[in-house]
């Protein structure tokens, strides 16, 4: 059975531009971030990424990675999101 | 593996359809503090509260940033305080110095309310019960975050009349109590036939004496995601429509139960059940009435609307119990009046009535709730609306409740503030005949003949 603990799901979402998913992979590969998956696309006009991270390598705890890329949303102007797998897996899986 | 759709709906749901898990309640039995000192019953009564629940917020913060989902409230609820007290208590003023204890306790761990100051007298009420329900007033009106429950009427046992007439009396006292605040201490008062023993709901959540020493709660939420769902199945038949909610009620309940377990799990307190609630908020797009509307009715009231309600109440039930391994506290739809924008439209339409109110209830959990009704309603005619609600309650083997608001001063057309998350209400007309020669009676109605399963 698939591993389901400690998976991360990143969510970038926001006005289309140059090197976002640049931006936010250099912090994630600054930080020992493994990328497991990337998705990405437009929904209604916006720019919608998804990443499947592992966050057991990164050297800082989850509350601050996601406050950091949080704050580096802020200054590319889109939305950047942390969340566990879990909530996703719970609700559409049975 | 999850894919970006998925993420994109359940994110939605967060962000745009007001999903949110609505409390955490950890009940927290306070048997082992019985005292008949009341000074050190109530220090045993702080330090219990505040040792097992000192975690609680803490925990529900690092829960909502790591799975972002918002959890609204944290809240505790102890058992009936009328049996903690009664060996300790000599008077009703006794039985306040513990409300205040509760309050204080609440205050130090960062809880908005606390449930429990309760008592069950569903058949008979002891000398402590009774001190116990006559100190209400001054409980409620003295501390700011301490919710009282009164069980007055279950089906194995019948309606406790005696406890119904008191209890108009006490609704009034308090509202008299709070007048210069719209006798807004009237929302932690609520009573109820067939209490549940581990419902997180306020105000009336209380941990019942079946319950372990401490347990966790969870009370979901979510009617704006039914809402969206449904708006894409319109002119669709009935059993489109029950698909639909359905699957949406699936959906917004394993957040409860995913949150339930990590809650559990962080603070080592046992899961106790997830309770399958689409409880509104004044927010607009988190309204039950507004499921009514999206499901064919012009008005929460119209002709219609029990149907409709009955039907929502039962697919959100079905499809919440495949959700989560146990389910249990009120599990329906809630139809509050103050805390729903749609329900308020309505009763300013003069869409609906008390009485269309009371006939919704037959259908639904829980009753009569945050209904302001004129400051010069008569205690008696106040016990007979509780009687009421009491007798569907009592018959049709479910939990009835009511939260009613006499608001001293204002009257039919008035407006009332809340404050919050339990919003406004338009007052509303009460019947003006008398039921003073039935109330006055005395006694108790008998249980129904179809209690009588052994």
């Amino acid at each position: 059975m698939e591993k389901a603990v400690d998976k991360t799901i990143i969510t970038v979402v926001g006005k289309d531009t140059v090197g976002i998913i640049a931006k936010v992979c250099t912090y994630l590969a600054d930080h020992h971030i493994n990328v497991l998956d990337i998705s990405q696309t437009i929904i209604q006009g916006f720019f919608n990424m998804m990443m499947i991270v592992d966050l057991n390598t990164s050297q800082k705890p989850f509350a601050e990675c996601a406050k950091e890329l949080e704050e580096l949303g802020g200054k590319i102007g889109v939305t950047i999101k942390c969340q566990r797998e879990e909530i996703f897996d719970m609700m559409h899986r049975i | 593996m999850i894919n970006i759709w998925e993420v994109h709906e359940t994110n939605k749901m967060i962000e745009h359809e007001n999903l949110d898990v609505r409390t955490i309640t950890i009940g927290v039995s306070l048997l082992d503090c019985i005292d008949s000192d009341l000074k050190t019953l109530n220090d045993k009564i702080y330090k219990k509260i505040t040792s097992t629940a000192k975690d609680l917020v803490k925990v529900g913060e690092e829960i909502e940033r790591e799975f972002g989902i918002p959890i609204v409230n944290k809240r505790i609820s102890v058992t009936p305080i009328a049996l903690i007290g009664g060996a300790a208590c000599k008077t009703p003023d006794d039985f306040a110095t513990i409300a205040a204890t509760m309050d204080a306790a609440a205050k130090e761990v960062g809880v908005n309310l606390i449930g429990g100051y309760s008592a069950l007298v569903s058949k008979g009420m002891t000398r402590a019960d009774e001190m116990l329900i006559r100190s209400i007033p001054d409980a409620l009106c003295g501390t700011e975050r301490v919710c009282s429950s009164v069980n007055l009427a279950s089906t194995k046992t019948g309606i406790n009349m005696d406890a119904v007439k008191l209890m108009g009396e006490i609704l009034l006292g308090v509202a008299e109590k709070s007048r210069e605040r719209d006798s807004v201490d009237c929302m932690k008062l609520v009573v109820f036939c067939n209490a549940p023993d581990d419902n997180p709901f306020m105000a009336g959540a209380f941990h019942g004496v079946t319950e372990a020493d401490a347990v966790i709660h969870v009370g979901v939420s979510g009617p704006g995601v039914v809402k969206t769902a449904l708006e894409k199945v319109r002119g669709e038949n009935f059993e489109t429509l029950c698909e639909t909610i359905k699957k949406t009620a699936f959906k917004v309940t394993r957040v409860g139960q995913l949150v339930a377990r990590e809650a559990s799990r962080r603070l080592q307190i046992p899961f106790g059940i997830v309770d399958l609630s689409l409880a509104p908020t004044p927010a607009i797009g988190d309204s039950v009435a507004d499921i009514l509307r999206e499901i064919g009715l012009e008005y929460a009231g119209a002709p219609g609307t029990t149907a409709a309600l009955a039907l929502l109440n039962d697919q959100v039930k079905k499809g919440g119990v495949m959700a989560s391994s146990y389910v249990g506290g009120l599990s329906g739809a809630f139809i509050p009046v103050s805390e729903d924008q749609g329900m308020i439209d309505a009763v300013k339409a003069n869409a609906i009535t008390l009485e269309k109110l009371e006939a919704m209830t037959c259908v639904c959990s829980v009753g009569l709730d945050m209904i302001a009704i004129p400051g010069d309603t008569k205690a008696s005619t106040i016990s007979g609306i509780i009687a009421d609600e009491m007798a569907l309650g009592m018959v049709n083997q479910k939990t009835t409740a009511a939260r009613l608001i006499p608001v001293i001063g204002k009257g039919v057309g008035d407006t009332v503030e809340f404050g919050g998350l339990f919003g406004y209400a338009p007052i509303m007309p009460v019947n003006p005949y008398s039921c003073e020669a039935f109330i006055n009676r005395g006694g108790r109605i008998p249980a129904p003949i179809h209690s009588f399963k052994n």
